[in-house]
């Protein structure tokens, strides 16, 4: 997949708040929660469908902390598949219009 | 220890209100012998309200919302509630008789992304369910409702109430849960009512039945465990709390006040007077509430009990003081383990006085007055 067409949206079916700094987030289909630490929660917030994720990366990942921008950019792809591989996360090569319930 | 512990324990620590009970309303189609609520409706919130909660409590840091009532389905603005809810990604558990759940509303619970619904069966015979209930086929358009849910992949649970007009019906109602697919759960506390009379008290299942209970692997797991007599507490377990009522979690009343839980009839503030942090940050109740360890119990400290004991905070308030026993969980510890609790040796018994627990006057739900 080319990394600069990687567009995110956070899935409707999610539950999703923040506790002290991290995200929990959880999926109402089959209850799958998970907490995600501060990096992969400015991610997760910026997953508006039509923010290209090498975006969401630069200016919400390696804008704020002190990261490599390639290791980044490598971690980021990883945790987007992760998530979407549990229903958290849609990906697509297209914009995706934002889930409302 | 799970993740959901840890987050649990996290917000619990932080005094973040992770969980909030909200009742939409009171009314309700069926009148069942045990409810404590009054159905009248003496000012229910608006929507409009309702969703200025909503966004206060999203804001708050509130992640677990159950919706509840009476029948949250009275309300003809519920989905509208439910759909609003989740757009500010509440994880949302509803409570409800189903009966007015039809395939277009399963599907659209579905569409909403709720998580789980618990639905209240009384007995697998109809005729008890709707004697319960009183309302006339009742049980069907229930167990209808449940196939509807079922079938859209929703996690639906029957709340099993355990009360003297059913109790030899739980294992119908569990083999009933098992032929639907669904989960079950059992639960024998019966509530005083809110306008303080205590006659549904004596719907309480005696003491020899809650034993059978509490032995039956099938209910309780590993019965050998759950029936042990209790550990001697330690200094740690004394320096705990009894609940999460008032440090993570609350309940908001159709009319907007706040209590502790729903089984805490404390007034601590109300919505359409302050802001919900205000009430969960400075309300004088609450800090009380959060004040109490168990080493501050007044009869349950000295109690060999205490670290095991399922104390509500709430049913003991109703009996005369928050840092009291709660009489039916002294109970349920006794009739569990075989061994008396210390408020049960401080009266002289070797087992509990009566099976409907205690007859002390209880204090009435009312709004708080709170200066402008």
């Amino acid at each position: 997949m080319p990394e600069d067409c990687i567009y995110i949206a956070r899935s409707s079916a999610i539950a999703a708040r923040a506790l002290a700094g991290e995200m929990m987030v959880m999926n109402s289909a089959d209850s799958t929660f998970f907490t995600l630490n501060e990096v992969a929660t400015a991610i997760f917030q910026a997953a508006d469908g039509h923010t290209p994720l090498r975006e969401i990366v630069r200016d919400r990942v390696c804008g704020q902390f002190d990261v490599d921008p390639e290791q980044a950019q490598a971690d980021a792809e990883q945790f987007v598949t992760e998530l979407s591989s549990h229903g958290i996360l849609l990906v697509s090569h297209q914009p995706l219009a934002p889930e409302t319930p | 220890m799970s993740l959901m512990s840890d987050v649990g324990q996290k917000a619990f620590n932080l005094r973040v209100p992770i969980a909030v009970h909200l009742d939409v309303t009171y009314r309700c189609n069926e009148r069942c012998v045990h409810c404590y609520l009054d159905h009248d409706d003496h000012g229910e919130m608006t929507t409009a309200e309702i969703k200025d909660v909503l966004d206060q409590m999203a804001e708050a840091g509130v992640f677990f919302l159950t919706l509840s009532g009476g029948e949250v389905f009275m309300r003809r603005d519920f989905f509208e509630i439910l759909e609003y809810a989740r757009r500010l990604m509440f994880n949302v558990k509803i409570k409800t008789n189903a009966v007015m759940i039809h395939e277009a509303e399963a599907r659209r619970i579905r569409e909403l992304g709720v998580d789980t619904i618990q639905i209240s069966v009384y007995s697998h015979h109809p005729d008890v369910h709707d004697a319960i209930t009183k309302l006339p086929h009742s049980f069907e358009r229930t167990i209808n409702s449940i196939r509807f849910l079922r079938d859209q992949g929703l996690r639906v649970t029957i709340a099993n109430v355990l009360m003297t007009v059913n109790s030899s019906d739980h294992l119908g109602v569990q083999k009933l849960a098992a032929e639907l697919g669904v989960h079950y759960s059992l639960d024998p506390t019966i509530t005083p009512m809110m306008d303080g009379d205590t006659s549904v008290l004596s719907l309480r299942v005696p003491g020899e039945e809650l034993k059978d209970v509490f032995h039956n692997p099938s209910l309780v797991g590993n019965q050998e465990e759950f029936c042990a007599p209790p550990k001697p507490p330690s200094n740690e377990d004394l320096e705990e709390y009894s609940c999460s009522a008032g440090h993570s979690f609350c309940y908001i009343s159709p009319y907007g006040d706040v209590f502790p839980c729903v089984q805490f009839p404390l007034p601590t503030g109300n919505i359409r007077q302050q802001k919900f942090l205000d009430i969960w940050n400075f309300s004088p109740q609450l800090k009380e509430v959060r004040s109490i360890q168990a080493k501050d119990l007044t009869v349950c400290s000295s109690c060999s009990h205490v670290s095991s004991c399922t104390r509500c905070p709430g049913l003991a308030y109703t009996e005369g003081s928050m840092r009291g026993p709660s009489t039916a969980d002294c109970e349920k510890s006794f009739y569990r383990t075989g061994v008396p609790t210390a408020n049960m040796l401080r009266q002289g018994l070797s087992k509990p006085r009566s099976p409907s627990g205690n007859n002390a006057p209880l204090i009435q739900i009312r709004p708080v007055a709170v200066p402008a």
